[in-house]
């Protein structure tokens, strides 16, 4: 099964992290199901090839990864203000492929519920388990915003010093592309900002690649890598145990409780945009 | 102080981290960017570690490469009960090395697949190492089978685990990242859930505590 959803094919997508490939110089990635080849030349210049008739793809370099679009692009790739404030960490947390469609990956990563029962200790810990009612709106750019999502966080942040009440704001601009802003424990009116590129590399896998935003103040580098994958590699047995793997759009193929306002959107948007790839469609 | 450079998805330092929550031992970390900085390659890691390997301990200036012999030294300076490594009984000093070398071949097939499957380590023939694993979980399930068959609960003869237990675990737990499924060893598995309510037990990303129901079971 390729995909043949316009809004995906026309869109831009990360296939390599590029401090990955100036190790390298060569790397494979995958796409919808079709093999690629990442290279970087002598003068700097990252090119992509699809390995099945040798095409050149369009492909930019941005915010360190390279990003491709396999069909013709009818938007830029996202901008994101956090990455140009200096006081910032600007950097990947890592690569990481996973066993299921990315359309899992972003819901899972809007879902606070699960916090203290695949983050215990960290993002959440019973007996404070209630998700609190928050909002959740299209914006007139057709993103999905969710609001005024606070949860209590033992852990919150590699700074954080005891428990505290996080608030996130969570964002879906693509429909593999998705963000959170969360309270720094340090700063009452700064966010640290996470964002996850999920290149779909099949139905039922793909590769969540992350640019992580977070203020300098108090922070080191290793530390925001380790605290990042720490979390995400509790996230990722989760995430390839669920079944079925792809997501699906019928509103009544899995019962969703109130804490899963913000999922019943995305997967409404989702159908709206005919986005079937990674999904089971509705009938 | 004891120092360990650490990785937190690395199964061999989650070796270290369990042996030292299950002795109670202080000791600082220093995080290395394993991935995706490859850190422990670095100019500087290896003058630590010439193999360019996680993980590695400074006790006072003692530094230590290897989980296997790193699980030798903290069990034999610091454990005072002697019981995960029983330095005076020849016999079970032999069959605890058996399985840390064991461990060893676990490491180079389970957590091989893993890498391939999980951080890009695309060289690696993992249809190989995925049966390899498979060989070895079939002979130590046999083992615990044949053991719990003479109310032997753990890896090596005796009332206790041993440092063959906690070299044996990490990269069983992960395997399914890997691709390799515990599905077919449930003496393996049965194993796993009591080695998950040893006293001081600790999990790390992709490791989940034992059950609560099972947990009352127990007590």
């Amino acid at each position: 099964m390729s995909c043949h959803d316009r809004i995906l094919l026309d869109d831009w997508h990360v296939v390599a992290d590029m401090e990955q490939l100036r190790q390298s110089r060569v790397l494979s990635a995958t796409l919808f199901e079709a093999a690629l080849t990442v290279s970087l030349g002598e003068d700097d210049n990252v090119s992509v090839k699809r390995d099945r008739d040798g095409q050149d793809l369009t492909c930019q370099l941005k915010y360190g990864f390279v990003w491709v679009c396999p069909g013709t692009p009818t938007r830029d790739i996202l901008h994101i203000p956090e990455a140009f404030e200096e006081d910032r960490y600007v950097v990947s947390g890592g690569s990481f492929p996973v066993r299921t469609s990315g359309l899992r990956v972003v819901e899972n990563f809007l879902d606070m519920g699960h916090f203290p029962f695949v983050h215990t200790g960290w993002l959440g810990e019973e007996p404070f388990t209630e998700v609190q009612p928050y909002e959740v709106e299209l914006t007139d750019d057709d993103e999905i915003i969710a609001t005024e999502c606070y949860f209590h966080q033992p852990i919150a942040s590699p700074t954080a010093e005891g428990g505290i009440e996080v608030e996130y704001t969570y964002r879906v601009y693509r429909p593999y592309i998705v963000s959170l802003y969360k309270t720094n424990p340090h700063f009452d009116d700064r966010k640290d900002y996470i964002v996850l590129f999920i290149q779909p590399v099949g139905p039922e896998r793909c590769v969540v690649h992350n640019m992580l935003c977070y203020l300098k103040e108090g922070m080191n580098m290793p530390d925001l890598r380790w605290f990042m994958q720490l979390i995400f590699a509790q996230d990722k047995p989760i995430l390839e145990n669920q079944i079925p793997r792809r997501l699906p759009l019928d509103p009544r193929a899995e019962t969703p409780i109130r804490a899963d306002k913000v999922a019943i959107l995305y997967r409404r948007w989702l159908r709206e945009h005919q986005v079937n790839y990674g999904a089971i469609p509705a009938v | 102080m004891l120092k360990l450079y650490d990785y937190e998805l690395s199964g061999n330092c989650y070796k270290l981290r369990l042996m030292m929550s299950f002795l109670g031992l202080e000791h600082t970390t220093e995080a290395v960017d394993f991935y995706p900085g490859n850190q422990h390659k670095s100019e500087a890691f290896r003058q630590i570690n010439p193999l360019g390997q996680l993980p590695v301990i400074d006790d006072d200036g003692l530094v230590l490469r290897d989980a296997q012999a790193i699980l030798v030294y903290l069990a034999s300076k610091y454990d005072t009960s002697g019981k995960w490594y029983p330095c005076d009984d020849p016999a079970m000093l032999g069959q605890i090395s058996q399985w840390l070398a064991f461990a060893d071949g676990i490491t180079a097939t389970a957590s091989a697949a893993r890498l391939h499957d999980a951080l890009f380590y695309t060289h690696i023939d993992v249809d190989a190492a995925r049966s390899g694993a498979h060989r070895l979980f079939r002979i130590l399930d046999e083992h615990l089978f044949f053991a719990e068959e003479i109310g032997q609960t753990w890896i090596c003869p005796g009332d206790h685990p041993t440092i063959a237990d906690i070299a044996c675990f990490p990269y069983i737990m992960l395997a399914e990242e890997g691709g390799v499924s515990r599905m077919d060893y449930p003496a393996i598995r049965r194993w796993c859930d009591r080695f998950k309510r040893i006293p001081g037990f600790k999990v790390m990303s992709g490791v989940f505590p034992a059950g609560p129901a099972a947990d009352q079971s127990a007590a």
